[in-house]
């Protein structure tokens, strides 16, 4: 009894005629549903909208460009050098799918935890929502490190896509001497720029090599046009962009079709928008998880220390944030399709 | 209908629904790095194929998410439908915005083949015999 002590005060509130049903005005409940459930339903309704114009706008300037990085390859690394295991060192989409596996799981807790809250069982609640909340926070923590490992170590931000795809095949240059090499550009291939003197740049360019003429080749640090590759930035005749971070860009030729020229090209940035979508929309479902683990543990409380217990109304609460949490699993298996499958 | 489940069936209903919801998701996976193998590139229908058995297996997991995970299919009808009919707005949008970024892919493309076409000198200016043909 003591338990039930500590909240007196709110379960004295919830004695309140005018708090016990929300629906004032009539005997019967409209869609024979509680009013706080009914409008979860519609903010989640409105809330759909707003995530559609969001995957929406995606779709479009998707169409928009002529070339759209390859998720295999921008997605490829996973924590803990687990990616080092894979061949080619890349681990396409691993990482991602058990980040959806964790909440396909929470979503599967917090039906038990509904189920249990039907049968009036505090300690199944409890338990239930606890493994939910675990499992948002793993979640947040899987999507931190994949931010952090595309802010810190492949240099991508809102407004620079270093994931750029080839829109035709050709040949690459040899960095060091400018000669053309058997080393294949393969149209609809995604490359990875790196920032020179990036020691994670060197490792992954020199990895490119069939242990051929660049094994041992260093890129220049120093922003200028080599006989192989460009390296952005201010350069020392005073040329070049003085706020551009040291990129490293391949040179490479092509075969015109119809004339047979040579045509030289140069590796280009990845479409704009890429960024500024992918931080954009992973970033407000992660804002969606992050504040649904906040009500899950209020609720998680409030279910422990016995408020719901008195409402005997089948624990509610839990079934509204309930609906909220698997809406938020909901959204992700879009995110999911169209940043990662498709 | 869940109202009539036993608690005994309603708990297997959830493993066997998050079994599902799994295996949905690997079969997805699967299929997305067919996908981008590089014995697919070649054969186009493959990656048609593929991508839209993706986008089925996902509908049909957002659809079990809502009427099972959700309750959505124990609801009043009335409930469903006014939540429901309303997103089937967004179904113009996708066709309107896709196509108009396509619009605009095709437009930007118009322009820097035209930004790259060389202006004629000032002998060759006017009428001249030499025809200058644009491609559609």
């Amino acid at each position: 009894m003591t338990e039930e002590r500590d909240t007196d005060i709110i379960i004295a509130e919830d004695h309140k005629p005018e708090l016990a049903n929300d629906w004032s005005g009539g005997d019967r409940k409209p869609f024979r549903t509680s009013y706080g459930k009914l409008m979860m339903w519609y903010f989640l309704l409105s809330d759909a909208f707003t995530f559609a114009g969001f995957l929406i706008s995606y779709g479009a300037l998707r169409f928009s460009s002529p070339s759209w990085p390859v998720p295999d390859k921008v997605f490829a690394t996973a924590p803990f050098g687990i990616h080092h295991l894979f061949p080619n060192d890349e681990a396409p989409l691993i990482f991602v799918t058990f980040m959806s596996f964790l909440l396909i799981i929470s979503s599967g807790t917090m039906v038990r935890a509904v189920q249990e809250g039907a049968r009036e069982n505090k300690r199944g609640v409890v338990f239930w929502m606890l493994l939910t909340v675990l499992g948002g926070a793993g979640f947040l923590g899987c999507q931190a490190w994949e931010w952090t490992n595309l802010i810190t170590k492949e240099n991508m931000t809102v407004t620079t896509n270093p994931f750029g795809t080839y829109v035709d095949n050709g040949y690459y240059l040899d960095p060091e001497t400018g000669e053309i090499t058997d080393e294949e550009v393969v149209e609809g291939e995604t490359y990875l720029l790196h920032v020179a003197g990036q020691s994670h740049g060197e490792e992954a360019a020199a990895g490119n090599h069939d242990g051929e003429a660049g094994d041992h080749f260093e890129y220049s640090t120093i922003p200028g046009d080599y006989p192989g590759y460009v390296v952005d930035g201010a350069r020392p005749d005073g040329t070049g962009d003085p706020t551009a971070k040291p990129f490293i860009h391949r040179k490479y030729v092509v075969v015109d079709e119809e004339t047979n020229e040579q045509i030289l090209k140069i590796q280009e940035f990845g479409p704009t928008a890429f960024g500024a979508l992918f931080f954009g929309i992973t970033g407000f479902h992660g804002f969606h998880v992050a504040t649904g683990v906040i009500f899950l543990l209020i609720i998680l409380i409030n279910a422990a220390s016995g408020v719901y217990v008195a409402r005997m109304n089948g624990y509610e609460m839990v079934e509204k944030i309930g609906l909220y949490w698997h809406f938020v699993d909901l959204v992700w298996v879009f995110v999911f399709l169209v940043f990662y499958l498709l | 209908m869940a109202q009539h489940l036993s608690y005994e069936e309603s708990v297997r209903g959830v493993w066997k629904g998050l079994g599902l919801l799994a295996a949905v998701t690997v079969a997805e996976v699967i299929l997305s790095l067919l996908k981008a193998a590089e014995f697919a590139e070649s054969i186009r229908p493959l990656i048609y194929v593929a991508s839209l058995l993706i986008i089925a297996l996902s509908v049909y997991k957002a659809y079990f998410i809502i009427y099972e995970f959700m309750h959505m299919g124990y609801e009043v009808k009335g409930l469903a439908m006014t939540v429901l009919l309303p997103t089937m707005l967004l179904l113009w949008a996708l066709i309107a915005f896709f196509n108009e970024g396509d619009a605009w892919r095709k437009s930007r493309e118009k322009v820097l083949y035209k930004d790259q076409l060389v202006l004629p000198n000032s002998t060759e200016a006017g009428l001249s015999d030499d025809e200058v043909t644009l491609p559609e």
